[in-house]
């Protein structure tokens, strides 16, 4: 029941936010010169005056600025997300038809990034400033400066075209229809490069602050009793300085949900996912407005509930901390 | 492993190479090799996805590249770049132009079964390339009627005189015919069939998943005898340019449309005996690289600083280090590969000459001033190639050096076109001209005076001549072919005088095709054809 009322208030806390954003960029989106309308005629490579008013009118761009914030609100207050210009149909579906991939390659990347993370930031303290720490450092360098579009087309070019062991893009495999197992297996071996692309920086974050967070939890002195108790220094370092190392990087991954929405934009377009960035993308360029906001929307009850869960965490790996607090 | 990956791994292409190397030795090999084989899937590399895909409605390549496998048209080119019929048998104009007669072949079915008559002509063209089509509500706009006298009849009916030969040179493009009976309720540009096209053509619609492929089977029931041959179309939707030339490399694409990779990466693989990389088959879509100047500017209404302008660029240099086999110097609005209207490079031309340059400023009344600076000038490119943003950065430092600062000005699309054709915020612009096969499709309305404001592409420079007005006039009504070819050369010549927009680059699209595909690239706008001769040897 705390649980259930503390989502609420969080909720009730957000709403104001949200609509802040969603007011931000449909104003930002004003500023930018040309509307949906500019877009498609860019795209079909020309069109008569008549036709653009025709087709202004058609897409209610015909209204004032304050009219079609208005409206657009009063659509949302309802939880209509409106019509998608560029895709013909309810902006709702056509986020849903976007979210599984988004989530898929989001969750596989931060898990690959938290989990590898972990071990190798545990190894790096554990040897500090010795061989392994200075590899392991010295590679997640390497990884963070690296631009993901690079890596990317790097992985295709040994492991698509060269190897020829995974596929260069896509979501699935189109020539056959799998389904049950064969279908899981044939997405899986689709997202292994992009997943890697996207999860190699995002390693190398987690790493760092596994190391940092490590080596300050282990000068503690309950440590030390633990130490002097005479527990083997396994035990120490899983049972009693891990735990409390854990805590940034709890809070690491509810702020990079966040990022990750966004900074899939480049990867998605490498490997040619069907994902939440590139749409994000192609609105923009096409102004798209309604997908535009909704996406926004989307993301940003995403991030809210990241965080709340991340809260949840904080309280299970910490008693101090109170969920409530 | 499903059948597209086994035809693509490299030992196979290996093998295949091998065997067209065998057959130069042994030409009874050779000629069971050039039996047309049935089967197969090709896959197409899709750039931008449209918004609908029915070519009825949008003239761009990206809908032909889907919807004219789908849907058919009246006439097309052939080899020559002479129209033929496809869906028309025969055609027939009077004398005074006021009416073309096109009869229409026997037998047709639409996708769904229905019967292919002339009210489905009649009703595309009233409602569809006259209302809502680009460039087809231009050219269909003194259409009053489409006259049904039988099913196999469609009579066009005009107010003003139209040249036959500028009806059939644009309803290649312009003259995709839709289903009267899935299209006559409601709204056209609401209706689903939009996103799921149903036609005549050799291949019928299967599945459109948006933002990765749209799928197009087999029709077993087109009406040329034993066409099409490939059993499948896979057009995969691919936005990164390098990650589409990997795809290629890997086998997984068979075909990439209209230039759609990277320069660096079309030269690369035309080194590979695996791609044929050639601008052939795609003649009828020429475009030309543009410098437009705005009047609005004073500096710029002196035709002495355009030319000034024009003479300090070295475009041959241009061409030779970035653009290279791709391109050629252009001499004016009609590119050279339009046979019938090319009037040659003699009419004003504005080679490279610095030194001229210096003078025509300098007459002008811009001698410069303080650190060496006549005036200084903002430039728009537009987004569309990475030609644009090259050659918008050769301009501002070949101005540069006659004292003439540039400041290069970026937008994406939609932005380019409000700026430049609707809020006229640009000194310099610098895009594509695409030429349409007639001039009078979307040509001259880059220089006809009384574009309404917004129109993109058209004369939106400030800038008015009533004796290029006319010429256009005359030119977009004779019916005479001969007289019109001499109206256009006139025009040439004309604005090439006065220089409103400069076009001093001449491209073609580029196409990237594996080497096991045959019947490919053999009409001038053969990318957007509909490929029912097309197959892939083993």
């Amino acid at each position: 029941m705390r649980i259930l009322s503390l989502a609420g208030r969080r909720l009730a806390a957000s709403i104001p936010t949200l609509f802040l954003i969603l007011i931000g960029v449909f104003l930002l989106l004003q500023m930018a010169p040309g509307d949906t309308v500019d877009a498609l005629m860019a795209q079909m490579g020309g069109g008569d005056a008549a036709s653009a008013r025709e087709l202004r009118q058609f897409y209610g761009l015909d209204l004032s600025i304050p009219m079609q914030l208005a409206n657009y609100l009063w659509r949302l207050v309802r939880l209509d997300l409106g019509f998608s210009s560029i895709y013909g149909k309810p902006v709702a579906s056509v986020i849903l038809e976007r979210l599984p991939p988004t989530i898929l390659l989001m969750t596989a990347s931060l898990s690959f990034a938290f989990f590898f993370g972990l071990v190798f930031g545990v190894i790096a303290a554990r040897g500090v400033n010795r061989w392994p720490d200075t590899l392991i450092s010295t590679l997640g360098l390497i990884f963070y400066a690296t631009p993901s579009f690079w890596f990317g087309l790097m992985a295709i070019v040994v492991f698509s075209v060269y190897l020829q062991w995974l596929p260069s893009g896509g979501f699935e495999d189109i020539g056959t229809v799998q389904s049950g197992v064969w279908r899981v297996l044939d997405i899986a071996s689709h997202l292994v490069l992009p997943t890697l692309t996207l999860g190699l920086i995002f390693l190398a974050i987690y790493l760092r602050i596994m190391r940092a967070s490590m080596l300050e939890v282990l000068n503690l002195d309950f440590v030390r009793t633990a130490r002097a108790k005479g527990l083997d220094e396994t035990h120490v370092v899983t049972r009693h300085v891990l735990r409390n190392a854990l805590l940034p990087m709890v809070t690491l991954i509810g702020l990079q949900a966040g990022t990750m929405l966004g900074g899939s934009v480049v990867v998605e377009s490498v490997f040619s996912l069907p994902g939440l960035g590139r749409l994000a993308y192609e609105s923009v360029v096409q102004r798209d407005l309604n997908t535009l906001l909704g996406i926004v929307f989307v993301s940003a009850l995403l991030v809210i509930v990241v965080n709340f869960v991340v809260d949840l965490l904080y309280a299970r790996l910490d008693p101090r901390i109170q969920a409530d607090g | 492993m499903d059948l597209t990956r086994l035809e693509i791994n490299r030992r196979t292409a290996l093998l295949t190479s091998a065997a067209i190397a065998a057959n130069v030795i042994n030409p009874m090999r050779a000629f069971a090799q050039d039996t047309p084989r049935k089967g197969g899937v090709f896959n197409v590399h899709y750039g931008a996805e449209q918004r609908q895909l029915n070519p009825s409605l949008q003239a761009s390549t990206g809908v032909y590249i889907i919807g004219g496998k789908i849907q058919e048209n009246l006439v097309d080119l052939d080899a020559d770049g002479k129209p033929v019929g496809v869906l028309a048998e025969s055609w027939e104009a009077t004398p005074d132009g006021k009416t073309v007669a096109f009869k229409l072949r026997k037998g047709i079915t639409w996708h769904d079964g229905k019967p292919f008559t002339s009210d489905d002509v009649a009703f595309t063209a009233m409602n569809m390339w006259k209302k809502i089509l680009n460039y087809g509500s231009t050219l269909q706009l003194f259409l009053t009627a489409v006259d049904t006298p039988d099913p196999q009849t469609a009579i066009f009916r005009y107010e003003r005189p139209m040249p036959l030969n500028l009806l059939l040179r644009a309803l290649p493009d312009l003259g995709y015919v839709s289903a009267k009976h899935l299209y006559e309720n409601g709204d056209i540009r609401q209706n689903p069939t939009n996103l799921a096209p149903v036609g005549t053509g050799p291949f019928k619609f299967v599945k459109y998943e948006r933002g990765q492929y749209i799928i197009a089977d087999r029709n077993p029931d087109y009406w040329r005898a034993n066409a099409p041959y490939l059993d499948r179309i896979v057009w995969k939707v691919i936005t990164d340019r390098a990650a589409a030339a990997a795809q290629m490399e890997a086998g997984e694409l068979h075909y990439s449309p209209f230039s759609g990779l990277t320069i660096s990466d079309m030269a690369r693989l035309g080194k590979d005996k695996r791609f044929i990389v050639s601008t052939k088959g795609n003649e009828g879509n020429a475009r030309t690289n543009t410098i437009e100047f705005n009047f609005r500017r004073k500096e710029l209404a002196d035709i002495r600083v355009r030319r000034a302008i024009a003479h300090a660029i070295n475009v041959p240099f241009f061409i030779d280090n970035f653009l290279g086999d791709f391109a050629k110097l252009g001499t004016g609005p009609i590119p050279s590969t339009s046979t019938d209207f090319y009037p040659g490079a003699d009419t004003p031309q504005y080679p490279y000459d610095k030194a001229k340059t210096v003078a025509l400023l300098n007459e002008a009344g811009y001698k410069p001033g303080a650190g060496g600076t006549r005036f200084s000038l903002r430039l728009l490119p537009a987004p569309w190639g990475e030609d644009i943003s090259l050659w918008s950065t050769f301009v501002q430092q070949s101005l540069q050096e006659v004292g003439i600062p540039v400041e290069i000005v970026r937008n994406d699309g939609g932005g380019f076109l409000k700026q430049v054709y609707d809020e006229h915020a640009f000194d310099l612009a610098t895009g594509w001209h695409q030429y349409r096969n007639d001039p009078a499709v979307s040509t001259t309305v880059w220089y006809r005076s009384g574009q309404p404001k917004g129109a993109p592409w058209t004369n939106q420079w400030g800038w008015e001549d009533k004796t290029v007005d006319k010429t256009i006039d005359d030119a977009a009504t004779e019916v005479d072919p001969v007289k019109r070819k001499a109206l256009y050369a006139e025009f040439v010549k004309e604005v090439n005088t006065e220089l409103p927009v400069w076009m001093p680059i001449e491209q073609i699209f580029v196409t990237v095709i594996t080497a096991k595909a045959r019947n490919h690239s053999n009409t001038p706008r053969w990318g957007s054809t509909s490929w029912h001769d097309l197959w892939l040897s083993a």
